[in-house]
């Protein structure tokens, strides 16, 4: 008797956890299921795209389509610009949150809190509720058209400074101590000591700040006027405007869309498990 | 007490970069915005004039703003409620502990890294009437074929559903975290009391988990408010006859096409008081945690 019913519960629990993966592997595909039609129609020529039924084959025009895209409307151009500009203000937003956080749990001084709330308040200022005199103020450094404009703007980060805060509280405190004793000064401390217990934290801000700085529209669109000092996501609209004959041609389109998504994606990828970890597993403790 | 390095000028100048940088490019301009909107452009934005409050009783009399503030509305509540709702369903499936589940999840958090311009471009093809796959699915299971972008309405359903589709990657990464931390206690005392899953859901999990919940809530929100730009630019600048005209859209207009620069600050100010308005909600609600994003 008792061997048949643990049978069952096994049984079901077996059944159980096969809809499970096949609820999943559904869910995913839905999910992914417009990037992959993307993909598959950037390799297909304008006669399989406009075909009906339509077809879900790989077709043969993948290298004309991308390296038109690539090349006669700029992209690589375009990616290498973003590139340089999400790079730098990732590392310039790292290290001065770094820096910033690191003057906030192991330095006593006046106003430390209202700083710190002064930096935190930054949140709530978005570029649209500051875009007209922005563009004023950036244009006055003589900035306009410039990547100077992309980078400087963004390098003060309060998520950053937020998250290496609370990370850095979460440490012992007994290792300043140590590190005193030893004669080791507040420089050395957070580069041979903080940094690398912090590569979680690194890893999650790296990925936030990527992400956003590569997917920027409105800040660039306005403040950069040559189409070779441009950033890609701008670069994309010219994909799918009509082009010279009035028709769109889908299939460069959806190429540069799919060239467009692969860095963030990249990065993404790579840090995902510092991601999940440094940022949203790792809070509210 | 935690110790603490004595040196006293070294905190000011570790901090100095962020607070003058924050002081001249975020303060400084958030402070402008104010008074600029007190003001309207002259001659393409070459004068100004002060006008007072003259600015905020244009929009709010303004057919177009009124209609800019509703059209927001429905997209925000759409990408909440849709946004949410599935984001947890799917969360809540990935959340057992099976085999592969990170494998899974992956394969369920990655669009976090489109971008809103890339869902446009994506969301524009399959919308397509001729080369879109969409609308053979609509005629195949309901003898279909809608004019999505040139109907307002549909217009709208479909900037609202890309964008929702866009942010599924963000909810179901917080809902994942926050499923991950409930008591595992609780939910086992109420499986022991015979509770089925539906009610153990509604009963247990579900006001457990609500303050990831109403911070998803706000975060989409905010999303809703600021981050379909690059989407409606690609998909429908703003139209078809305003149909998509989101307050967004509409300053960007404003500002960047008609240079009307004083009413455009008066429409960041709105916008100010709504972000400031929903983080202080959000504060008092759940506390420490802050919303995090790009700045």
């Amino acid at each position: 008797m008792a061997a048949s019913k643990r049978s069952t519960y096994w049984y079901r629990k077996r059944l159980s956890f096969g809809f499970i993966h096949f609820g999943l592997i559904v869910t995913a595909f839905l999910i992914s299921s417009p990037v992959l039609f993307a993909l598959i129609k950037s390799t297909q020529t304008t006669t399989q795209i406009f075909s009906y039924p339509p077809t879900f084959a790989i077709g043969p025009a993948a290298p004309e389509n991308y390296s038109i895209a690539w090349r006669d409307y700029h992209l690589g151009k375009l990616m290498f610009n973003t590139f340089v500009i999400a790079g730098a203000v990732t590392v310039g937003k790292t290290l001065m949150s770094l820096l910033a956080a690191l003057a906030l749990v192991y330095f006593d001084f006046p106003f430390k809190n209202l700083l710190f709330i002064f930096v935190l308040i930054t949140l709530m200022m978005p570029i649209p509720v500051r875009i007209v005199p922005l563009f004023d103020l950036v244009r006055s450094f003589g900035w306009g058209n410039t990547h100077w404009a992309l980078v400087i703007p963004f390098l003060a980060s309060a998520t950053g400074v937020f998250l290496f805060r609370q990370h850095f509280m979460s440490i012992p405190g007994s290792l300043v101590d140590a590190a005193r004793v030893d004669g080791v000064g507040p420089m050395r401390f957070l580069w041979q000591i903080l940094v690398p217990m912090s590569m979680n934290t690194v890893g999650a801000l790296a990925v936030i700040q990527f992400v956003y700085i590569w997917n920027q529209y409105l800040w660039p669109l306005i403040i950069i006027a040559s189409n070779e000092k441009q950033m890609i996501q701008i670069g994309l609209k010219m994909l799918t405007g009509a082009g010279p004959e009035g028709m769109l041609n889908w299939g460069v389109a959806m190429a540069g869309t799919i060239i467009t998504m692969l860095p963030p994606l990249i990065v993404f990828l790579l840090l995902q498990e510092q991601f999940m970890r440094g940022f949203a597993l790792a809070e509210e403790k | 007490m935690r110790s603490k390095f004595p040196n006293k000028p070294l905190p000011y100048i570790l901090l100095f970069p962020t607070l003058a940088l924050c002081a001249i490019f975020l303060y400084y301009p958030v402070i402008q915005t104010f008074r600029l909107s007190t003001y309207r452009a002259i001659l393409m934005g070459l004068h100004r004039k002060y006008i007072g409050f003259e600015n905020y009783i244009r929009l709010f009399t303004s057919r177009e703003y009124i209609h800019s503030l509703t059209i927001t509305f429905i997209f925000a509540v759409g990408v909440v409620v849709l946004g949410l709702s599935i984001s947890l369903a799917i969360a809540l499936l990935a959340n057992h502990k099976i085999r592969g589940a990170r494998f899974y999840r992956l394969l369920l958090i990655w669009p976090y890294a489109l971008s809103p311009a890339v869902a446009g471009s994506i969301w524009l093809f399959l919308l397509n009437p001729t080369a879109g796959v969409v609308n053979y699915f609509m005629k195949a299971l309901f003898g279909i074929s809608p004019d999505w972008l040139t109907s307002g309405q549909l217009a709208l359903l479909a900037v609202t559903v890309a964008a929702m589709w866009k942010n599924l990657g963000y909810n179901i990464v917080f809902f994942l975290a926050g499923l991950q931390n409930l008591p595992g206690e609780i939910l086992e005392a109420a499986k022991v009391d015979g509770a089925g899953p539906w009610t153990t859901f509604w009963r247990v999990t579900f006001p457990l988990l609500s303050p990831t919940t109403f911070f998803l809530l706000i975060m989409n929100l905010i999303y809703a408010f600021f981050g379909g730009f690059g989407l409606i630019m690609v998909m429908t600048e703003g139209g078809p006859n305003k149909a998509t005209n989101l307050l967004i859209f509409n300053l960007y207009q404003d500002a960047f096409r008609f240079h009307k620069w004083g009413l455009a600050a008066a429409q960041s100010v709105i916008l100010f008081i709504m972000v400031v308005a929903l983080t202080l909600i959000q504060f008092r609600t759940t506390g420490r945690r802050v919303h995090y994003g790009g700045q």
